[in-house]
C-alpha cells in the first residue's frame, strides 16, 4: 500500500492541493483569489512536471497493475503538465481583463490534469474510465465558464452531451471487452487477445476506439470540436487544443498497445481509416472558415490525423513518432493561441481572420512569429512542424501503410492552403482598420519563444527525440 | 578551411538575421542600410564561392569540401560539391549581387525584401550543396516560403493568385518526393546521398491494385521525384504556374526564379533521378524526351502569341528548359554536358532578359509589348544590350545559348532522331518570337507619345548588365570553361548509369531464365 501510494504521489499532491484550494477559496476571497490561485496552480503543475521528469526511472506498477508508471507515462505527463501550466499563464491576463477569471478555473484545470495523468498511466479499463471522466467533467464545466454567454454555455452543453455519448460507447466497449477477456486489466486482456481474438473482444476494441476517437476529435467523431472551440473563451480553447489532446493520444496508445498489442493488424486498419478521414476533413473543412478559432479546430482535427498515422504504424517507432508529433503540435498551438489571444479591437477579442488585414505593417515582429508558426503548422520545411510530419510518415511507411503516407502528404498540401490564407491576410492584404494588440508581455513572449523553438528545434529537437524513443520503448516491447 | 560550403551558405542567412534584429525604422537611411548590407553579404558570398571554385579539382569525380555532422532521426548534416553542382553554386552566388543591385529602386518594405532574398540565397545554395536527402528536401522546399512572400508582397496586380498557385503547385509536386525519400530511407537505411548513389533499389516488377508496375520500386520512386522536379523545371504540361509567377513577381524575383530556381529541377534529375533510379529512368526516357520536344515546340508557339513581355520570356524559359530535360535523358556525354551548359547559360541569359524588361518597366510601369516601339531612338545602349541577349536567347553562335542547344541536340540525335528533329524546329521558332519581340519593342519609329521622354540606362543599370554580357560572350566562345569542370563528373555519372542498367538487365534475364 505504501509503495502504491508512493508511485501515485504526484497525482495525490495535485488532488489534495485542488481540494484544499477549493475549500480555502470557498470560505475566503472567492474570485479575488483567482489570480493568485492561477499562478499557484501553474507553478505546482510546472513543479510536478519537473519532478516527474527528473526523478522517475524504470517501470513500476501500482494497485495490482491498474496504474503504470513508466517512461511513456512520464513523457506524456511532463508534456501535459507543462502545456497545462503554460496555457494557464498564457490566458491569465485575458481572463482577468474580461472578468471571467473565476476561482474554479485553476482548480478545475488542476483536477483535469490529475485525470489526464491517470489516463496516460491507466493499466486497467476502470482506471482508464476514471481518469477519462475526471478529465472530461472538469472540461465540460470550464467550456461554459462564461455563464452569461449563450455561445459558451452552448459549447459546454454540446461538449457534455456528445462527451456522455462517447463515454457510453467506451463503456459499452469496455463491458464487451471485460465479458470476453474475463478481466479489466490490460495485462489480462492482452493475453486473451493474443493471436486470434474472439469476435466479441474485437467489438469491444472497436467501441473503445470509437470512444477514444471522440476524445482526440478524430473524424467521424469530431463534430463537437469546431463549436466547442468557437464557443469557449479563447484561453480555454487553447487548453482544449493542447493538454487533453496529448492525454487522449497517450491513452489511445496505451490501450491499443498495452491491452490489444497482440492484435495489431485488427486495430491498425481502424486507426488508419480514422487518420485518413481526419487529415482530409481537417484540411478541406478549414478552407471555408472565417473564424480563426474554428479554423484552429479543424487544424487540430487534421493534426490528430497525422498523430494517429504514427500510432497506426503499430510499432515502437510509430509511438515515438506520435509522441514527437504531439510535443511539437502542443508547442505550435501554444504559440498560435498566444497570438489569437492578443487579437483585439477596442478591448474586445476578435477572432475573425479577415481582421488580420495587413497585420504585418503595424506589428512586424508578431506577424513574423505567426508566419513561422503557420508554416510550421502546415509542415513546410525547415520548421519543426515538418519534422513531426517526417516522423509519422516514416513510421507509417515502415508500418506498411505507404498509401496512408501518400494520402497524408496530399492532405498536407490542401491544408497548406488555409494556413497560407492567414499569411495572405497578414502580409498581402490591403490596409483597413488596423487590429489592435494587447500589450501583454506574457502573450508576446509565449509567441516569440514558440516561434523560436520552431526554428531552433531543427538543430537537435532539444533532446525530445531520445526521450520519446525511450518512452516508446517502455510501451511497446 | 573545411567548412567553406557552410560558410558561404549561411553568410546570407546571418546577414538576414542581422537585418531582422538590428535594423529599425522605414526611413531612407534604414532603407539604404538594408540594401548595402544585402549587397555586401551577397558579394561576400560570391567571393567565398570563388575560393570553392579555386580549390575545386575537376578531375576528382567524388564530392569535395565534404562536411558531415550527425542530426535528428539518423539524418546527417552533410554538404559537398562535385563537378555537377559546383557551377550551380557559382551561378547562384554570381546572380544574387546582381539581383540585389537591380532592386535598388524598391521602396516598399525594403528591409523585409532584402531579408527574403538573403534567406532565399541561403536556401538555394543549400539545395546545390546538400548531400543528405532530407537536408536537400529541407532547402528545396523551404525556398517556397521566401518566394511566396516575394511574389505576394512585392508582385504585380494578380500577385495573390500567382503566389498561391506557385506555392501549392510546387508543394504538391514535392510532397510525393518526400514519400519516396522516406521509402528510400527505409530501403537503404540511410539518407546519405553518396551512399545512395551506390545503392541499387529494387527493380523487380510487381503489381499494385492490379496495375503492373514495370521496373518496380525504381519506377515508382522515379515518378515521385519526377513529379517534383518536372513541376520545378517546369516541364510541359505542368508549367502553367511559371508564367503567372513570372509575370507577377517583381523584377528581381523573376530573375532569381528564371536564373536559379528553375535549375533546381534539372539539378535534381542529375543528382537523383538518373543515377539512383536508372531502371526507372530508362523506362520513362521515351516519354520524357517527347514531353521535352512538345514543350519546346508548344511553348515557343505560345510565346509567339503573348502580349506581355515577361510572359513571353517566361514561355521561352519553358522552351529552353525543354532542351535541358531532353539533354539529361539522352544520357550521353554531349547531352548531359549540353544540359548543364544550357542551364548555366540560361541562368545568365534569362536573368538578363528579365532585367531588360525591368529596365523599361521601371520607367513606364507597363509590360505590354504594344506600349513600346522605337526605343532605339531614345535608348541606344539599351537597344544594344537587349539585342545581345535576344540573340543569345535565340542561340546565335558566339553566344552561350548556342553551345547548350547544339550539344543537347547532338546528344539526343544519337538516342532518338525524331525527337531531335522536332526539337530542332524549336530553334527556328525561338528566333521568330525573340526577334519579333525585339522588333516590336525596340525598332521602328518612336511614335508613342508617352515614350518621348524615356531615358537611357543609368550607370548602375549598365554595371549590372556588364558581368552578364561578359559571361554570355565568354562562354559562347570558350565553352571549355564549363565543360572542363563538369566533364569528368558527367562521365562518371554516365558510366555508373550504364553499368547499373547493364547489371539490372543481366539480373532480370537471369530471373527470366530461372522462371
Amino acid at each position: 500500500m505504501q509503495a502504491d501510494l508512493n508511485i501515485i504521489l504526484p497525482e495525490i499532491v495535485i488532488s489534495v492541493y485542488a481540494i484544499a484550494a477549493l475549500l480555502f477559496t470557498a470560505y475566503t476571497g472567492k474570485d479575488r483569489m483567482a489570480g493568485m490561485l492561477l499562478w499557484l496552480t501553474a507553478g505546482l503543475l510546472g513543479a510536478m512536471a519537473i519532478w516527474i521528469g527528473v526523478t522517475g526511472d524504470g517501470s513500476r506498477t501500482a494497485f495490482g497493475g491498474m496504474f503504470n508508471d513508466d517512461g511513456f507515462a512520464r513523457f506524456a505527463k511532463v508534456t501535459i503538465l507543462l502545456s497545462a501550466a503554460a496555457v494557464m499563464v498564457l490566458g491569465q491576463e485575458y481572463m482577468m481583463r474580461r472578468k471571467i477569471l473565476r476561482f474554479e478555473y485553476p482548480i478545475l484545470i488542476a483536477l483535469s490534469a490529475v485525470g489526464m495523468m491517470l489516463m496516460v498511466s491507466a493499466g486497467d479499463l476502470m482506471a482508464l474510465y476514471m481518469g477519462l471522466e475526471l478529465q472530461s467533467l472538469a472540461l465540460y464545466v470550464v467550456a461554459s465558464l462564461r455563464r452569461d454567454s449563450a455561445k459558451s454555455t452552448e459549447a459546454g452543453l454540446k461538449y457534455f452531451v456528445l462527451g456522455a455519448l462517447s463515454s457510453g460507447l467506451l463503456l459499452y466497449g469496455a463491458s464487451l471487452t471485460y465479458g470476453y477477456a474475463g478481466t479489466t486489466l490490460f495485462s489480462g486482456i492482452i493475453e486473451a487477445a493474443e493471436g486470434q481474438a474472439p469476435v466479441g473482444l474485437l467489438f469491444g476494441l472497436v467501441f473503445v476506439i470509437a470512444g477514444l476517437a471522440f476524445k482526440v476529435s478524430a473524424v467521424p467523431f469530431h463534430m463537437w470540436t469546431p463549436d466547442v472551440y468557437e464557443g469557449s473563451p479563447t484561453p480555454i480553447t487553447a487548453f482544449f487544443a493542447t493538454a487533453p489532446k496529448v492525454a487522449a493520444m497517450g491513452l489511445f496508445a496505451r490501450v491499443v498497445h498495452d491491452a490489444f498489442g497482440g492484435v495489431v493488424g485488427d486495430w491498425q486498419q481502424v486507426l488508419a481509416l480514422l487518420s485518413l478521414l481526419s487529415m482530409f476533413l481537417g484540411a478541406v473543412a478549414a478552407i471555408g472558415q472565417t473564424d480563426i478559432k474554428r479554423l484552429m479546430a479543424y487544424s487540430s482535427i487534421a493534426h490528430m490525423g497525422y498523430a494517429l498515422m504514427g500510432l497506426a504504424a503499430g510499432d515502437a517507432f510509430g509511438v515515438q513518432a506520435m509522441l514527437i508529433y504531439m510535443a511539437i503540435y502542443v508547442t505550435m498551438n501554444i504559440g498560435t493561441f498566444a497570438f489569437i489571444l492578443s487579437m483585439e479591437r477596442d478591448g474586445q477579442p476578435i477572432t475573425e481572420i479577415a481582421s488580420l488585414n495587413m497585420y504585418s505593417r503595424a506589428h512586424p515582429a508578431r506577424a513574423l512569429a505567426m508566419l513561422i508558426l503557420l508554416f510550421s503548422l502546415a509542415g513546410v520545411p525547415p520548421l519543426l512542424g515538418f519534422f513531426g510530419k517526417l516522423y509519422v510518415l516514416r513510421a507509417a511507411y515502415e508500418g506498411g501503410l505507404a498509401w496512408l503516407a501518400v494520402a497524408g502528404v496530399i492532405a498536407s498540401v490542401i491544408g497548406a492552403f488555409y494556413y497560407l490564407r492567414i499569411v495572405y491576410y497578414m502580409y498581402f492584404g490591403e490596409e483597413r482598420e488596423p487590429l489592435e494588440t494587447s500589450r501583454s508581455p506574457v502573450q508576446w513572449s509565449f509567441l516569440m519563444v514558440s516561434a523560436a523553438l520552431m526554428l531552433l528545434g531543427i538543430i537537435n529537437m532539444f533532446g525530445v527525440e531520445g526521450m520519446a524513443q525511450a518512452a516508446a520503448a517502455t510501451l511497446v516491447n | 578551411m573545411d567548412n567553406l560550403l557552410s560558410i558561404s551558405t549561411f553568410i546570407p542567412a546571418i546577414a538576414a538575421a542581422i537585418l531582422a534584429i538590428f535594423l529599425r525604422g522605414e526611413d531612407a537611411a534604414a532603407q539604404r542600410n538594408a540594401k548595402w548590407v544585402a549587397l555586401i553579404a551577397t558579394t561576400l558570398t560570391f567571393i567565398v564561392s570563388l575560393f570553392i571554385l579555386a580549390g575545386f579539382d575537376p578531375n576528382d569525380t567524388g564530392f569535395q569540401f565534404v562536411e558531415e555532422h550527425q542530426w535528428l532521426l539518423g539524418l546527417k548534416y552533410k554538404m559537398g560539391v562535385d563537378g555537377i553542382s559546383v557551377l550551380f553554386v557559382l551561378l547562384t552566388t554570381f546572380m544574387m549581387p546582381l539581383t540585389i543591385a537591380a532592386s535598388w529602386n524598391v521602396t516598399k518594405r525594403v528591409k523585409e525584401y532584402m531579408i527574403a532574398f538573403l534567406i532565399l540565397e541561403t536556401l538555394m545554395l543549400g539545395v546545390f550543396m546538400a548531400l543528405d536527402l532530407v537536408l536537400f528536401y529541407l532547402f528545396f522546399e523551404a525556398g517556397l516560403i521566401p518566394m511566396f512572400l516575394i511574389i505576394g508582397i512585392w508582385g504585380g496586380k494578380e500577385r495573390i493568385y500567382a503566389s498561391f498557385k506557385f506555392f501549392l503547385y510546387t508543394f504538391l509536386g514535392s510532397v510525393l518526393m518526400l514519400v519516396a525519400m522516406v521509402a528510400m530511407f527505409s530501403d537503404a537505411g540511410t539518407t546519405d546521398i553518396v551512399t545512395l548513389l551506390n545503392h541499387q533499389f529494387g527493380s523487380e516488377s510487381f503489381s499494385i491494385l492490379g496495375v503492373h508496375v514495370v521496373g518496380g520500386m525504381q519506377t515508382l520512386m522515379f515518378i515521385a521525384f519526377f513529379a517534383s522536379f518536372a513541376v520545378k523545371m517546369p516541364m510541359w504540361p505542368v508549367h502553367t504556374w511559371l508564367p503567372d509567377a513570372h509575370v507577377q513577381a517583381p523584377t528581381a524575383g523573376s530573375v532569381v526564379l528564371a536564373a536559379i530556381l528553375l535549375k533546381m529541377g534539372g539539378y535534381g534529375f542529375l543528382r537523383f533521378s538518373l543515377p539512383m533510379f536508372p531502371v526507372g529512368a530508362e523506362i520513362m526516357t521515351p516519354l520524357i524526351l517527347w514531353m521535352s520536344a512538345i514543350a519546346i515546340v508548344y511553348t515557343s508557339l505560345v510565346a509567339l502569341a503573348q502580349e506581355d513581355m515577361k510572359k513571353l520570356i517566361a514561355y521561352s524559359s519553358v522552351a529552353h528548359m525543354g532542351y535541358v530535360t531532353m539533354g539529361i535523358f539522352a544520357a550521353n556525354q554531349q547531352g548531359i554536358d549540353g544540359a548543364i551548359f544550357q542551364m548555366i547559360s540560361h541562368g545568365f541569359i534569362s536573368g538578363a532578359l528579365f532585367l531588360c524588361v525591368g529596365v523599361i518597366y521601371d520607367r513606364m510601369h507597363t509590360r505590354e509589348i504594344d506600349a513600346y516601339g522605337g526605343l532605339v531612338n531614345r535608348m541606344p545602349a539599351y537597344a544594344l544590350i537587349f539585342m545581345l541577349f535576344t540573340m543569345a536567347n535565340v542561340g546565335l553562335p558566339g553566344t552561350s545559348g548556342f553551345i547548350g542547344e547544339f550539344l543537347t541536340l547532338i546528344g539526343v540525335f544519337q538516342v532518338n532522331t525524331w525527337v531531335a528533329l522536332v526539337a530542332a524546329s524549336g530553334v527556328i521558332l525561338s528566333a521568330a518570337y525573340a526577334l519579333w519581340l525585339y522588333r516590336r519593342v525596340v525598332l521602328g519609329d518612336l511614335i508613342k507619345e508617352s515614350l518621348r521622354s524615356i531615358t537611357d540606362m543609368t550607370t548602375r543599370e549598365r554595371a549590372i548588365f556588364a558581368p552578364l554580357v561578359v559571361m554570355t560572350l565568354l562562354l559562347g566562345v570558350y565553352p571549355s570553361l564549363v565543360t572542363d569542370i563538369i566533364g569528368p563528373s558527367v562521365e562518371a555519372l554516365i558510366s555508373n548509369y550504364d553499368t547499373a542498367l547493364a547489371e539490372a538487365h543481366a539480373a532480370s534475364q537471369i530471373a527470366e531464365v530461372s522462371h
